[in-house]
């Protein structure tokens, strides 16, 4: 057990910023991805002149429109949890989480809110290139807030480009594009745009194979498919390219994640992937946490040391190796090692502090010089330093099953939404999308699949990163504000109520509007 | 000065004649959004959410002082 944590008060705020942000991330990945998809059905009308596109356009304008206003201000509430319900954490990250989420602010106000205007109010008001460009700003704004975001999410999972200042309790930032081309925050922005992309395409595909199945508009709807495939099926690609970029990076900077996600156990190479896999116990421990064996498995020989390595001769380090050793396999510091290192770092802060509290000018500046100021300190024992309010060493590993489950739910149905897009670009090319049924019914499925798979990308994401808030620096017990448990449960409850409701007035809004359809006689205002 | 005024104007304008013609749809959205931010920001933000280190403490010297009594409060022994 991790050493002093009220895991009631911990547990209660993480279920309210778990739900705030799953709430959050329903409105965010369909404004990213159809924001592009109106841009270049716009494009196309701008382009041609065709009158189609541009009633495709105000459709579809419409859905975005409804998501964007509800989304609008949820992801607010999660800022105001780091000042409330974590706010050890939120000193302890300093400007690196700041200067992110202001950039993010300023670029969302102007942009977004600027040009959305213009994207709706502007349609007579203003030139058709004019209105162009706005449906293009509001698209690049989305995806750039969406930037400083991940990028500060990426400095979670693998902290760099800053330096621990003793004095202020703060990290701060010393390399803003180390934090910015931080690996872990690139291949978060890559891989979470692309598969708002891929949302957006198979949000737009589904509702359109609703059309064709009740034959209205059926051209207008057929060319909504053609180009939400393109998209689509570019955007999968490009998932799947950076999904495996994102996992080779995992696997140098969070290596238990990584072996967690897989449930693999105990090193090796020429080491498995499982492509479908379902846990069971398997009667063994690492300390108190059972070790999970397969029930039943399809595996890919060699592929996850290839996954990591490029190569089968890479050895991929199992969750027993990297929490209890072997200290002998090159490169791997095991959990304990860790945690001495880290407890070392603890104690030399609660000396400074000890120092600091007796007014011993003479022992802060000692331990300033000698530790803080002190590279060798930082590297080799202050990186480690969450590790010293671990218990015992098995403390580091996540829930394993909700790792794995997410990642393979992620992996399965992102592989199929690869095939639907392929399926669908192939059929609309043919123009034969109406002569199947199954297909026009998988595609109406596919976009609550492809919400849940989305979903479980972020589980993944937060879970797997267990049991730290920021990776190996600070555990998820001592960010968490000592509030009344009581009060954090009532927000929780409101939060469930609140948008509970939003999102039942989002979809029954935009079922109304699907219903209504394009209107052409708005055309003729 | 002259230029800026008349283009505030169009502005203006241009966002009255927006909310005036605005569709049936985009004015549930907009009552919506209204009730969203007064929960907001006018009971949530109000009544629930303060910034806990902000509301608590005077200065920033008693903040990190704070963050560092909850991080270092019952270290564990140096093996």
């Amino acid at each position: 057990m991790i050493n002093n944590m009220d895991l009631s008060l911990v547990d209660w705020s993480r279920a309210q910023f778990a739900l705030t942000a799953i709430y959050h991330w329903i409105f965010v990945p369909l404004t990213l991805g159809l924001s592009l998809i109106i841009a270049i059905m716009e494009s196309i009308y701008v382009k041609t002149g065709n009158e189609e596109f541009k009633r495709m356009t105000k459709f579809w304008m419409t859905l975005f429109g409804i998501n964007f206003a509800l989304g609008v201000a949820t992801g607010i509430i999660l800022e105001f949890e780091f000042g409330t319900n974590w706010s050890s954490y939120s000193w302890f990250v300093g400007d690196i989480f700041g200067a992110p989420l202001a950039i993010e602010g300023i670029f969302a106000f102007f942009l977004e809110s600027t040009f959305v205007a213009v994207m709706f109010f502007g349609w007579n008001k203003v030139s058709k290139k004019f209105h162009l460009a706005s449906t293009w700003l509001v698209s690049i704004g989305a995806n750039l807030s969406a930037l400083w975001i991940l990028v500060a999410n990426g400095w979670m999972q693998n902290p760099v480009g800053m330096i621990f200042n003793p004095d202020t309790m703060r990290n701060e930032m010393v390399d803003f594009w180390a934090v910015l081309f931080n690996p872990s925050a690139i291949d978060k922005f890559t891989h979470t745009v692309f598969s708002g992309f891929l949302l957006g395409s198979v949000f737009v595909i589904g509702i359109s194979s609703w059309f064709l199945l009740k034959k209205r508009e059926p051209q207008l709807f057929r060319h909504s498919i053609l180009i939400s495939s393109i998209v689509g099926l570019v955007s999968s690609f490009l998932v799947a390219y950076t999904g495996d970029s994102s996992a080779k990076t995992m696997s140098k900077v969070q290596p238990v994640k990584f072996a967690a996600m897989e449930a693999h156990y105990y090193g090796k190479t020429n080491a498995d992937l499982t492509a479908i896999g379902i846990l069971k116990k398997s009667g063994s421990q690492i300390e108190d946490k059972e070790i999970l064996d397969f029930a039943f498995r399809i595996k890919i020989p060699g592929f996850l040391s290839i996954l990591t390595g490029g190569n089968t001769s890479t050895y991929v380090p199992g969750l027993y190796d990297l929490v209890l050793g072997p200290d002998s396999i090159k490169g791997i510091i095991p959990v304990f090692e860790k945690m001495n290192r880290g407890k070392f770092a603890l104690n030399v802060l609660t000396d400074y502090k000890r120092g600091v509290m007796i007014n011993d000018t003479q022992q802060v500046n000692l331990i300033r010089k000698e530790y803080f100021g002190n590279r060798d300190f930082m590297n080799e024992a202050f990186r480690y330093f969450g590790y010293g309010y671990l218990g015992k060493p098995s403390d580091a590993i996540p829930n394993v099953a909700l790792s794995f489950y997410s990642f393979h739910v992620m992996v399965i149905i992102g592989g199929f939404l690869i095939a639907l897009c392929i399926l669908s670009l192939f059929f609309a090319l043919r123009d034969s999308i109406e002569k199947h049924k199954w297909f026009i019914y998988i595609s109406i499925i596919s976009i609550p699949l492809t919400y849940l798979s989305s979903m479980a990308g972020w589980v993944l994401a937060e879970a797997g990163r267990q049991p730290w808030i920021i990776q190996d620096l600070m555990p998820v017990s001592r960010g968490v504000t000592q509030i009344n448990t009581g009060s954090v449960i009532a927000t929780f409850i409101i939060f469930a109520v609140l948008f509970t409701a939003l999102l039942i007035a989002e979809i029954s809004i935009m079922l109304k509007q699907i219903k209504n359809g394009p209107t052409p006689q708005e055309d003729k205002k | 000065m002259t230029g800026i005024a008349p283009i505030a104007k169009k502005v203006f304008r241009f966002y009255i004649e927006g909310f005036r013609d605005m569709s049936s749809w985009g004015k549930k959205v907009w009552i919506i959004i209204l009730v969203k931010l007064f929960i907001i920001f006018l009971i949530l933000r109000l009544f629930l959410f303060h910034d806990f280190l902000k509301s608590n403490f005077d200065n920033d010297n008693q903040r990190s002082e704070y963050v560092l009594e909850q991080l270092t409060k019952t270290p564990p022994k140096h093996d």
